[in-house]
């Protein structure tokens, strides 16, 4: 977060008449959050970009050092609060390693279920806001509409629609609800032809493509030291994700592809994200055909709390739910770097144990922050209005950049 | 699974393998020599770089560097142990431009110096900001912060 802003040394103005220094954001409504970016024009094209972030930070990882492990699942969802599920996910996935606990395979298709599900529901909130940027406005109703029927179906497994905390660690944190099965498959079901209807809305749309085809190229090699992932590298045709190269929760399991365009350009990551979801509905139907029976929770009782029931009816499982509430859980000395592929691109989760109740650090490599720092080279260069269309499909969150 | 003598010995102080991942201990003063023998060995992906604070151990900070090659679906974490007295790493910056950021948030939150960066300044708190939140010592709650005065 800076203050103040150093111009340009004089000898490079110089070659040019005039020069303007635009400040956009940090409450720019294309910046979908509290991103500002200061911009020297020339004219209506960019010269020099300059992002500056850390309006939204609010110090997760230090206050992750000051809770318990089981505590920290909260805060996790306040990361990237499009892709909680997944942030839960990563954590567990991190802390379950340190435990070397074993999951149980209901829980574990769960999981990927509920990854899926979060993986539509955040490229329904960016294709919404993304064409809405760029002036497509029915596209952002009719994906709100769908992302209603997810956040409900969220609620009806956790009771909250955002902040969900249901991936906990060793399993989940409930039994499914009654009737879940019906209420995910009519709504999978249906999905297929509703990203019929917004590439219909978009596909053919002149001044869509006048906007995204040719816009926001970079060099692949340029993506990869910058350090950009998901769809805005799988866009540049790299098939970079961790589902296939490093399986977790049982990925390996299931049968589906990774899009990938060669464009790499706006449309490319567009185009990329809807094939994404096709290809997450297809995930989310294989889960609930091959769901096995069995328990959402590992049996590792000194570090899973039991069950309500057992808690109430079993001396054993009373005295580990103390102990469990007031101690906390201890993870074996170690350290661990978690990997999955966020709907935004590589997550990762460093998580440092010394032995102790709380862990010694918890480091996010975050995908907005990693993708953030590319835009510069992206928007230099072009106009003001294809800087709008490239931060859309670099679809970052600040909650998730900042931290 | 992973080669272990990626690196010249002599730039290693340590090596470990726990829980399927590859962990090396470099020289400090050795780092950008390290990270260039990595890049050349088609680690093409800077992951991120972070510190831990081992407060009030000494040395206190280890500069945590995460690495992965996208080619060879390979993952290596270099560690860099520096003091807390006047904490300092040559930047990573000039090897992969990646570093940029992350090492702005390290310098940032931490207060590690990493000299020959472009451009070292606070990239999470504002500027006027006085010292450093994620270091062990700096208290979680109970920060006082006048907004008008600034």
């Amino acid at each position: 977060m800076s203050h103040t802003i150093t111009a340009e040394p004089e000898e490079k103005q110089s070659s040019h008449t005039r020069r303007m220094t635009l400040n956009m954001g940090p409450q720019h409504p294309s910046t979908h959050g509290v991103l500002r970016v200061v911009l020297e024009l020339d004219g209506e094209s960019i010269f020099k970009a300059t992002p500056d972030i850390g309006f939204l930070h609010t110090g997760i990882e230090k206050q992750c050092e000051a809770l318990n492990w089981h505590q920290v699942i909260t805060l996790t969802d306040r990361v990237d609060y499009l892709a909680n599920l997944s942030n839960n996910l990563c954590y567990s996935l991190a802390v379950e390693k340190l435990l070397q606990m074993e999951i149980p395979p209901k829980a574990q298709y769960l999981r990927v279920l509920l990854a899926e599900l979060t993986r539509i529901n955040s490229h329904l909130v960016w294709l919404g806001t993304h064409a809405l940027d760029i002036g497509a406005m029915t596209v952002f109703f009719l994906c709100f509409r769908e992302r209603e029927d997810i956040l409900r179906l969220f609620e009806m497994f956790s009771g909250q629609r955002l902040m969900t905390s249901y991936i906990r660690i060793g399993g989940l944190a409930l039994e499914p609800p009654r009737g879940w099965e019906k209420r995910v498959k009519t709504f999978i079901d249906g999905l297929p032809s509703k990203i019929d209807e917004y590439e219909s809305l978009l596909n053919t749309n002149p001044i869509w493509l006048k906007r995204t085809k040719g816009v926001g190229k970079i060099s692949v090699e340029e993506m990869l030291e910058i350090g950009l992932t998901g769809p805005c590298i799988r866009g540049a045709g790299i098939p970079f994700d961790a589902r296939k190269m490093t399986p977790y929760s049982s990925y390996e399991k299931f049968q589906f592809e990774v899009p990938t365009s060669t464009d790499n350009d706006v449309y490319a990551r567009y185009e990329c994200r809807v094939r994404e979801m096709r290809e997450s509905a297809k995930i989310v139907q294989q889960a609930m055909a091959g769901m096995p029976e069995g328990p959402v929770q590992a049996d590792a009782p000194k570090a899973v709390l039991p069950e309500r029931e057992r808690m109430k009816t079993q001396m054993e499982s009373l005295i580990y739910h103390f102990k469990i509430v007031t101690e906390g859980i201890s993870v074996p000395v170690g350290e661990v770097f978690q990997v999955v592929e966020s709907p935004r691109g590589e997550l990762g989760y460093y998580v440092v144990s010394d032995g102790t109740a709380k862990p010694l650090r918890v480091h996010m490599r975050t995908p907005s922050f990693g993708n953030l720092q590319g835009l510069p080279n992206m928007i230099e260069s072009r106009g003001i209005a294809d800087s709008i269309a490239i931060m859309g499909s670099l679809d970052f969150v600040l909650g998730d950049c900042d931290r | 699974m992973l080669p272990e003598n990626l690196l010249d010995p002599s730039l290693v102080l340590n090596t470990s393998t726990a829980l399927d991942e590859l962990t090396l201990e470099i020289v400090p003063e050795k780092i950008l020599e390290a990270l260039r023998a990595l890049k050349a060995q088609k680690f093409e992906r800077f992951v991120s770089v972070t510190a831990v604070d081992r407060y009030p151990m000494e040395p206190r900070f280890e500069v945590v560097y995460h690495m992965q090659s996208v080619a060879r679906n390979l993952r290596v974490r270099l560690k860099c142990r520096v003091t807390g007295d006047n904490p300092k790493i040559a930047s990573a910056t000039v090897v992969y431009a990646a570093a940029n950021w992350y090492e702005r948030e390290a310098f940032d939150l931490f207060g590690i110096d990493f000299e020959g960066h472009p451009n070292l300044t606070r990239i999470m708190m504002p500027d006027f900001w006085q010292g450093h939140p994620l270091r062990r010592d700096y208290p979680v709650h109970g920060h006082k912060y006048d907004y008008k005065s600034e």
